[in-house]
């Protein structure tokens, strides 16, 4: 068939809390609907087929690779990006402080994803294990840290989003 | 607060100088999204280009069609070598002296070589049109193994060097030959092995891998046709050099040429070289005068832009039955893969490899490197390495090893025996360098008491017991490494990059009100440089961290340096930083004589200012010396407060650590779990120790990696194998051990500050400490050295040959 | 890596889209999770010319008991097979194998029905459907038809899957309460298929085993159900002798290729290796300990 047929088709997502509609490609990637449509630039491409989690965002609650999904796909969706994470009052999410805190981030690439991931995780296990933690981000590479202090850092922000002080396991 | 009642402990504490835990400045945009990488820059009428790449890792080219391409909506221009000839630009000078096909001219020499470039509208339309260039191939033969490079029959990779019997680095010995490197004495050494009690000789290679940091390679030409002036914003450790090298290909004046290397995201060595994809980018962009985006995929990155090590060493050493060395003898196979791009000083092909007699007080040593051509991706970076000295690490390390089995003596006894004690320093090696500065024993015992190595020994032993009666499958090896680096290229008499010093470069201004902006020549990819940099100038000027800017990456504005790879730049840009700010500080201590009224040699440094000796109430902050050096300079002095440093060092720095490794083996599946890691690094002054421990970490974790599964592969018809993460092996948060970090702290005595650089050692140290965890493993089975990596199919396979899957 | 052109479709119902898939033939492929499907895409080593989307098919989604089975909605992704507590207690190898697949991320894209349907021999699945005995449930505009799932794979990539045709639901009939399960699998990460993987349900009777099926992923061009190597254990005591029978056994079917995760030889004996401790786990539930 010719391909130049092919219409672009409507595609209405809430983003960071804004609704948006842009018209598409079908093949349009949910991480270029984001970076390169909303110039959300915060997630970002590492591997291109789904292992290094660099893309990471949240729809509806849940993480998702965004090279692996058209943007389609999320018709109707929220979608939260890495811009979106702080608090509304314009202070950062315990788990932006964290990784500052706990030296959780070196060049800074895999870190918008790690960071949704994160969120989603804890949203689902408000205080989790190390071993949980580090199941749960084993979707997302990183070259630099080495994870520890990611644990750490996300360990940090599980303390204060149960209201309680971070205590650093002893070495 | 009222300032007057400050304590000197707060006055301190204010300015987060050397030592502080300083959190990081990067990380407050890091966190929200606000980096800016290559590919978040977009330019009006943004173009894209990538490339048609070889299927064939050895090939004629007969005849490329790009007509449907081009007949493809959107599709603006397909560029191949011919297009390219008229300027010049088919073939770049590689860093090492040799050249390289920009676009293949007639001829692939490994897959994914690139053949065409093709640019678009946006990257949907040029990936539409990569699968409608059609190329002709006439397949040619392959050489991958690199020990039949020099085989008579073996095929010419090189034609374009016919009849060139003398390269870059000396004469060559065949038509896949690339040069011969010996360094040491031979005859004191092979008298050393004839008159030897005891040696060892092993092969010892270190595979092929890749640094694979997760951006790939990408940049963003845009040539402004009006001025004649071209902006390339890209991906480069060292983006000075990209700007000589652009220039200088190019023909445009350097003064029009702006590099920018925005925030990037990781490096580890892949982001040093020049790559066709920058210039292909230009070039497309000087065509269509638009600017031209490349961006590399993961399978592009893995399988074109560089690789590290594929050394084969061939490791001898002499001893006496008592455990002391009294010879080295290392001969190296180097697969450098289709092109010699090895990213070593140009004068250096086979890097610092002659670091290879290691912590240890050879008499004397010789090393002997061939390099040859295969048809596979060139490159040869230093993989979060100084050049080639995991390499020689790994080697020395492991050959010790080696020997300590044959000599039935403990591999950590045998390694004390034979250091080079603190009273040696500084130290000639037997190979040519002077080793700065060490205390080898001090390390080495804080190590083994850290992790109670004789109670471990004594555990093995008592596990290689039940192993044998057969009541457990587990076997536990204990790596040990203690190695040297040698990092901080370099003093211009040893290290050049194209014929340009490995100096580097600071520039601070001290604003009227005290703040402060600070330039470098160095590039950070995720070690800190705009937290530890201002942590330098805080303490050496006494302004607090937090007022001081740090600026890198462009060239317009930053003094020239040579950019950030090889541990390099705390030793060197870091140098230059104390030494600019050191200039600074002199003129402000004329400045607050002028304002005590009292001679500069009455005055005395004294945290954020000066004071009067024995007076100290009477002193001048910083802060108001900047606004008296703009304001109220003394009669006849220039007014403003700002100072540049080129540094070139006197020496390399040479951090070393003492590292270990418990490892349990499961023989029925050749599974290694890693039950500790403990490192002890010493890098002399330490800056920002939360920095030091993360680039530990990280180091470790790429340290685990490679050992244990992380290579690039080929098979026997050149295809190259698993490049994507799905089999390159990159650990996650599960498979990545914990790491416990400790340290020594040995000043280097020529440095500044006292600093030698740390992001390398613990991929130096690590690979070897997880190799020889798995060899001691087997060890007490009569396995003398297995190769690398040390994936469980392979660990497995090691069991099988030892006969323990009976 | 972007993928090629396609058109999209977005059906509402069931029906509408197997009447869009057997319209539009051998040119349209459904689209669950995408997560095999879009980076095969991306490689343009898939140019299917119309996707037909089922997110939007209620339908298909969702667990339920049914006349002694377990029926799974094919659209049901892995994260929700993981938190179902009616797999978790009629069905825990299913809990324990989704664990196993890709990572948090992709599971929660990634669907049963996508797992089992597209003939990956590198899929985790469709061992695990084989050892249950389950069935898919195909459906056509002509209706449905039930295939085994022991019957349905043909080679890497075939399976009996007709054009026109799409799985609907899996149907797994319950072992008894308290029988013996475990999925043991290598793998080099977090992410990885299999070097080798081995399935087994049993069940005990004091202390020999009363019923046991075996099946093996990963280790040939198609899910294998170790036939043999089940019946081997059958009214023993899982002595060891017994053991390294089974793991023979299940060596004997193996037929591995030679790829990153070792060669076809090391992959065959892990083949063994997990039978063997499948086995031993699987026993070790049956009797409670």
């Amino acid at each position: 068939m010719d391909m130049s047929e092919i219409d672009t088709i409507p595609v209405t997502v809430t983003v960071n809390g804004r609704k948006v509609q842009r018209f598409v490609e079908p093949r349009t990637l949910l991480i270029h609907f984001l970076r390169e449509e909303l110039n959300l630039t915060g997630a970002h491409i590492g591997c291109e087929t789904s292992h290094c989690g660099a893309c990471t965002v949240e729809i509806d609650g849940q993480s998702v690779k965004s090279c692996t999904m058209f943007a389609v796909q999320a018709d109707g969706s929220a979608v939260t990006t890495v811009e979106g994470l702080a608090n509304p009052d314009g202070t950062l999410h315990a788990l932006q402080e964290g990784f500052r805190q706990m030296h959780g981030l070196q060049c800074g690439y895999c870190t918008p994803g790690m960071l949704m991931r994160a969120k989603v995780l804890l949203s689902e296990n408000p205080d989790p294990t190390e071993a949980e933690i580090r199941h749960g981000i084993a979707g997302n590479l990183c070259r630099c840290t080495g994870y520890q202090n990611i644990v750490k850092a996300i360990q940090y922000a599980a303390a204060k989003l149960n209201g309680r002080e971070f205590q650093e396991a002893a070495e | 607060m009222n300032e007057m009642v400050i304590t000197r402990e707060q006055r301190e504490a204010r300015l987060e100088g050397m030592g502080c835990k300083r959190k990081r400045v990067e990380d407050i945009r890091f966190t929200q999204g606000k980096g800016q990488y290559v590919d978040d820059i977009k330019l009006p009428g943004m173009l894209h280009g990538d490339f048609v790449r070889s299927q064939y890792a050895h090939a004629r080219i007969k005849r490329i069609d790009a007509s449907r391409a081009l007949a493809l909506p959107g599709v603006i221009a397909v560029i191949t070598a011919e297009e390219l000839k008229p300027l010049g630009l088919h073939w770049m000078p590689t860093l090492a002296g040799d050249v390289q096909a920009v676009l293949a001219d007639g001829k692939v020499c490994f897959q994914n070589q690139e053949i065409a470039f093709v640019v678009a509208e946006n990257r949907y339309v040029v990936d539409d049109a990569l699968q409608l260039v059609e190329v002709e191939y006439e397949e040619l033969p392959v050489l991958v193994d690199p020990f039949t490079a020099m085989d008579p029959d073996a095929p010419v990779l090189r034609p374009d060097l016919d009849g060139k019997t003398v390269g870059a680095h000396g004469p060559r010995k065949h038509h896949n030959h690339i040069f011969e490197w010996t360094i040491g004495d031979k005859a004191a050494t092979d008298e050393a092995f004839n008159s030897a009690e005891v040696t060892i000789k092993e092969l010892i290679s270190y595979h092929r891998t890749h640094p694979s940091p997760l951006e790939t390679c990408q940049c963003l030409a845009s040539f402004d046709k009006v001025k004649g002036e071209l902006t390339l914003y890209g991906t480069f450790q060292a983006p000075h050099v990209i700007r000589t090298v652009a220039s200088l290909l190019s023909k445009i004046p350097e003064h029009k040429i702006h590099v920018i290397a925005p925030d990037i995201g990781g490096g580890f060595g892949n982001k040093v070289g020049a790559y066709s994809g920058y210039i292909c980018a230009i070039v497309a962009s000087i065509v269509t005068g638009l600017p031209v985006k490349w961006v590399e995929d993961r399978m592009e990155n893995l399988s074109t832009t560089s690789f590290a090590r594929d050394y084969h060493m061939t490791t001898e050493i002499a001893a006496t039955k008592d455990g002391k060395v009294t010879g080295l003898r290392v001969h190296v196979l180097a697969d450098h893969g289709a092109f010699d791009a090895c990213a070593d000083p140009s004068k250096w092909p086979a890097g610092f490899m002659n670091i290879v007699t290691g912590s240890y007080d050879f008499p004397v040593a010789h090393l002997a490197v061939d390099g040859v051509y295969t048809n596979k991706a060139p490159g040869g970076v230093a993989y979060r390495c100084s050049f080639r000295v995991t390499e020689a690490a790994y080697c020395i390390e492991r050959a010790m090893d080696v020997l300590a089995q044959k000599l039935g003596m403990d591999p950590a006894d045998l390694r004390m025996k034979n250091f080079i004690r603190r009273e040696q320093f500084p130290y000639q090696s037997a190979l040519g360098w002077e080793y700065d500065s060490g205390d080898y024993h001090l390390a080495m015992q804080k190590a083994m008491d850290a992790i109670g190595y004789r109670e471990l020994r004594a555990e093995q032993k008592a596990r290689q017991d039940a192993f044998r009666r057969g009541e457990t499958r587990e076997i536990m090896g204990i790596g040990v490494t203690f190695f040297t680096e040698i990092v901080g290229a370099g003093p211009s008499k040893n290290c050049d990059i194209l014929g340009v010093a490995m100096f580097d470069s600071a520039e601070i201004r001290i604003h009227p009100t005290g703040s402060i902006i600070a330039r470098m020549g160095s590039k950070s990819q995720g070690q800190g440089h705009e937290t530890t940099w201002a942590q330098i100038i805080a303490t050496e000027l006494g302004i607090p961290a937090d007022d001081i800017m740090i600026e890198e990456g462009n060239t317009d504005t930053a003094p020239y340096g040579l950019g950030t790879y090889g541990s390099r730049s705390t030793p060197v840009a870091g140098a230059a930083i104390a030494m600019a700010a050191r200039k600074i500080k002199n003129k402000a201590q004329m400045i607050a004589a002028h304002l005590l009224e009292v001679s500069e040699y009455d005055l005395e440094w004294d945290i954020d200012g000066f004071r009067v000796k024995g007076n100290p109430e009477r002193s001048k902050t910083m802060k108001e010396i900047a606004w008296a050096a703009y304001n109220a300079p003394p009669p006849g002095l220039e007014p403003g407060l700002e100072a540049v440093n080129y540094y070139d060092p006197p020496n390399m720095t040479y951090p070393f650590g003492a590292y270990f490794c418990v490892m349990d083996i499961d023989v029925d599946t050749g599974v290694a779990r890693i039950r500790r890691f403990y490192a002890l690094d010493d890098c002399g002054t330490r800056i920002n120790p939360m920095i030091i421990e993360g680039q530990v970490h990280g180091g470790l974790t790429e340290a685990f990696a490679i050992a244990m599964g992380q290579e690039i592969k080929y098979d026997e018809m050149g295809n190259v194998q698993g490049a994507s993460f799905m089999d390159f092996f990159l650990p996650t948060a599960v498979e990545t051990p914990h790491w416990e970090t400790d340290h020594t702290v040995t000043p280097s005595p020529h440095h500044p500050i006292g600093a030698k650089g740390v992001g390398e050692s613990p991929n130096v140290g690590g690979v070897p400490c997880f190799s020889n965890a798995v060899n001691d493993a087997f060890g007490f089975l009569g396995s003398t050295h297995i190769q690398m990596p040390h994936d469980a199919w392979r660990v497995w396979e090691a069991a099988k040959r030892l006969g323990l899957h009976q | 890596m972007i993928p090629g052109q396609f058109v999209y479709h977005r059906p509402s119902s069931v029906a509408e889209a197997v009447g869009l898939l057997a319209s539009l033939g051998e040119e349209a492929r459904p689209l669950a999770g995408g997560h095999s499907l879009i980076p095969m895409m991306k490689l343009r080593m898939a140019s299917p010319e119309h996707l037909v989307d089922l997110g939007g098919l209620a339908d298909l989604k969702g667990v339920r008991e049914e006349a002694g089975s377990i029926v799974i909605g094919a659209t049901t992704t892995q994260a929700e097979l993981i938190k179902s507590d009616l797999l978790a207690n009629r069905l825990p190898i299913i809990r324990e194998t989704a664990l196993l697949i890709a990572d948090p991320q992709i599971r929660t894209k990634g669907t049963i029905g996508g797992n089992v349907a597209n003939g990956d021999p590198g899929n985790d699945m469709p061992g695990v459907m084989q050892c249950l005995a389950a069935d898919y449930v195909l459906t056509s505009p002509a209706g449905e038809r039930v295939v085994a799932a022991r019957d349905f794979y043909q080679g890497a990539y075939f399976t009996a899957l007709e054009a026109g045709e799409l799985l609907t639901a899996l149907r797994v009939p319950v072992p008894p309460a308290g029988h013996g399960f475990a999925y043991e699998k290598l793998k080099r990460k977090v992410g990885d298929y299999a070097t080798a993987a081995a399935a087994v349900i049993l069940t005990m009777n004091g202390g020999t085993v009363a019923t046991c099926s075996i099946a093996l992923t990963n280790v040939a061009p198609t899910p294998l159900f170790a036939e043999a190597a089940s019946r081997l254990v059958v009214g023993t005591s899982l002595d060891a002798a017994t053991v390294k029978a089974a793991a023979e056994a299940a060596k004997a079917i193996a037929d591995p290729a030679t790829d990153g995760r070792g060669t076809a030889e090391y992959r065959r004996e892990m083949a063994g290796v997990m039978v063997a401790r499948a086995l031993a786990k699987a026993e070790s539930r049956a009797k409670g300990t």
